[in-house]
């Protein structure tokens, strides 16, 4: 090597060397640093209020890291396989039960004890819920989503539907109404076959638990369970439902405001794509609805996201204070106005912005009926398959008894491995 | 230095890579499916179980497994002589002396390969609608029933061998066309002395001639369709009725959707012993038949 080009080299070297040293340098200028992923649009507009914080909490630095939601299952797990987990993430509820499991996760009673301002009875029960896991508490919620029907009100009224159905029958019959006036071609509700949301739902308004045993097996033979299969079944059979997944519909928004379907099962975030979507003259025609169940009101999902510390969290104190200033309602009311995200607080819906918006007050009604997912790191899994029988049977591939046995026996083979664990005890952060 | 030792000296990098980078995951791979390894692995050792052959075993009684493998095949038995013939007859149209723009069109017919298979299969999934598609208005003015393309389990399968034999055609197109290039032109004009119509110069010059890049784009073709993953990926996630779900798509959903790592190195090590399988079976075939 000759003497110019070993300096060149050395000279790279020690640029390398500087720049590594001037991040952590500057790192360390700022105190404490708490590293921060969110997820999707969310994560672009928290940054908008992260200033705020800073200036409120002097000596606190939060380094945000936005992260697409596609990715961030993958991302985080390979971030827990290298140890290379941040402080503070916004967790997709379900998948609370799998990071616990594998013990990755602070427990929060302690700090939620020590912090009256994240007032637990201010939640929505089955938000807060989602995040508690054999008696620990390990997040809190930020924003919920459940879903509702959305609905085509002047297509209901011109088929002599006057009030939103509340139960299975009268929704029903309203569909029947709908599809005889809209003829062959158009159809009363949309159900994607490729979503296992719709499904599942109606899943939940039921009495038996979708799990028995802890989450050991499958409750899928439960009479409840095939009398939703058979509630389900019976849309696709008589036609009221198109037998299509969301691939193909080209465009959702533009299908309703043509009347493709009149009912479509979706959540919060719709009722800003249907504001803008929709052409004016629709304006009035369509509102949202809480879900009917067997017999009344029936729950739903309490989906969304709740913020996390992970055990490997360089600074505890200083994460649970940027979660706990984001959970604040006045942040709340900020996040939904720039986001349309539901808060999963009660104080934050007397604010006018959503106590007088008509579209979010049946999420309001349902949100208090809102039930988390059964709480086993499987559940995904679980629920997919709920969605591949639940297309067989729309499709008349299956009948009801027979799809019912086969969910038990997927279910019980996915389970396998928890229940393998359960009896020798080596399932990670599980209660001793 | 003996001239042994100085060769393995020369190749000592190159080995060391391929030892690293290929040969080492291989051996980790074959490891990795003999245990249920899984996110509870990763988590706490004590949940890492050796399995033995389980998870072949499970898998070979899986019907989905089953399926994915008769799309797969499907895939390759339909997929790879339509590919074949449509690269190659492009080819000839291209090198025939009467084409004009050969640039242009040498472009045009190659441009679907480079593109990102995300981009066309948004364009593809309009063509192909069942109520808006230009492929169903088309088949209206005929007098024909629309036919949902992407939707109906029967119609899946040939509409994402079509879109993928459109989409990869270009790439064997040019390997034919430096083929036929490569051809004396004093073959023809011989055969045309003799009397030759085209079609005899075709079946009697042209196709012997071709024979090894015949060999060469079969094999890199049917590799290719063998992993089948990004045309259903993108088009119709394996829907509808799990009609288009491949053994790669399997193999992904298990490794990387559900963590499943035992699993989804089973099923890639069931893959690469049918690829070897079909892949010296035509070696075989070929050099029986002298065109090796």
């Amino acid at each position: 090597m000759n003497t110019g080009l070993r300096a060149w080299a050395l000279a790279c070297v020690a640029a390398l060397a500087c720049v590594a040293g001037c991040a952590r340098h500057s790192e360390a200028q700022g105190g404490t640093v708490v590293r921060f992923w969110a997820m999707g649009y969310e994560g672009e507009v928290v940054a908008q209020l992260l200033p705020e914080f800073e200036r409120t909490h002097p000596g606190i630095k939060v380094r945000l890291q936005q992260q697409p939601w596609t990715a961030a299952h993958e991302k985080l797990l390979t971030a827990f396989a290298g140890n290379a987990l941040p402080d503070v993430v916004p967790l997709g509820n379900t998948w609370i039960p799998e990071f616990a499991a594998l013990g990755a996760l602070e427990p929060l009673d302690a700090r939620l004890k020590a912090t009256p301002a994240v007032d637990v009875a201010d939640y929505f029960e089955g938000a807060w819920d989602s995040g508690v896991i054999d008696g620990r508490t390990y997040a809190v919620p930020w924003y919920v989503e459940t879903r509702v029907p959305y609905y085509r009100r002047d297509l209901l009224a011109k088929a002599g539907v006057t009030a939103p159905p509340k139960d299975w029958t009268t929704w029903r019959a309203s569909m029947v109404a709908l599809k005889r006036a809209a003829g062959a071609d158009k159809y009363a509700v949309l159900l994607p076959l490729n979503e296992f949301e719709p499904l599942l739902n109606l899943a939940v308004q039921q009495p038996e638990p979708l799990l028995r045993d802890g989450g050991r097996f499958g409750n899928f033979r439960s009479a409840s369970y095939k009398r939703t299969l058979a509630f389900y079944k019976s849309l696709f059979d008589e036609d009221l439902a198109p037998r299509v997944d969301n691939t193909r519909i080209s465009n959702v928004w533009d299908e309703f405001g043509k009347g493709y379907f009149s009912y479509y099962i979706s959540g919060p975030w719709n009722i800003a794509e249907f504001r803008k979507r929709l052409p004016p003259a629709l304006a009035d025609d369509w509102m949202t609805m809480p879900l009917p169940g067997p017999d009344g009101p029936g729950a739903s999902i309490a989906g969304g996201t709740s913020f996390v510390i992970f055990k490997s969290a360089r600074n505890k104190d200083a994460a649970w204070q940027l979660i706990a200033w984001l959970s604040e309602p006045a942040q709340q009311v900020r996040i939904h106005a720039l986001t349309g995200d539901l808060p999963p607080r009660r104080s934050p819906w007397q604010t006018p912005a959503l106590a007088n918006d008509p579209y979010a007050r049946a999420f309001r009604d349902q949100l208090e009926r809102a039930v988390p997912a059964p709480k086993v790191p499987e559940w995904e899994r679980i629920a997919t398959e709920i969605r591949l029988v639940g297309e067989q049977v729309a499709n008349d591939k299956m009948s009801v008894d027979v799809a019912a046995a086969e969910m038990d026996r997927r279910a019980d083979a996915i389970l396998e491995k928890r229940r393998w664990m359960l009896d020798h005890h080596t399932l990670p952060g599980a209660a001793p | 230095m003996k001239p042994s030792l100085a060769g393995w000296a020369f190749a000592a990098p190159a080995l060391t890579v391929i030892a690293l980078f290929f040969v080492l995951p291989v051996i980790a791979a074959l490891g990795l499916s003999v245990t249920d390894f899984d996110i509870y692995a990763l988590a706490d050792q004590r949940n890492l179980r050796f399995v033995g052959l389980d998870n072949y075993i499970k898998l070979l009684g899986n019907p989905l497994f089953w399926k994915a493998l008769g799309n797969t095949l499907y895939f390759v038995v339909a997929g790879v002589p339509l590919s074949i013939f449509v690269s190659l007859a492009a080819a000839l149209l291209l090198h025939s002396k009467l084409a004009r723009f050969k640039p242009v069109f040498r472009t045009a017919l190659f441009a679907p390969v480079v593109t990102t298979v995300v981009a066309v299969a948004v364009i593809w999934r309009y063509l192909f609608h069942t109520r808006y598609g230009a492929a169903n208005w088309g088949l209206s003015l005929v007098g024909i029933d629309p036919v949902d393309w992407f939707g109906d389990p029967r119609w899946a399968m040939p509409s994402i061998i079509l879109f993928a034999v459109w989409k990869n055609f270009g790439y064997n197109m040019i390997i034919f066309l430096a083929g036929l290039q490569a051809i004396p032109e004093d073959l023809y004009e011989a055969a045309r002395i003799d009397g030759a119509s085209w079609w005899r110069q075709l079946v009697h010059v042209t196709l012997p001639m071709l024979g090894p890049v015949l060999l060469l784009v079969g094999i890199l073709t049917m590799a290719g369709y063998f992993q089948l993953f990004a045309e259903p990926y993108v088009m119709t996630q394996g829907g509808p009725l799990q009609s288009t779900v491949s053994v790669l798509y399997l193999m992904y959903e298990e490794g990387f959707k559900w963590w499943n790592l035992g699993n989804a190195s089973a099923v890639a090590f069931l893959l690469f012993l049918l690829m070897t399988a079909t892949t010296s079976g035509l070696l075989w075939f070929a050099r029986r038949r002298g065109a090796e």
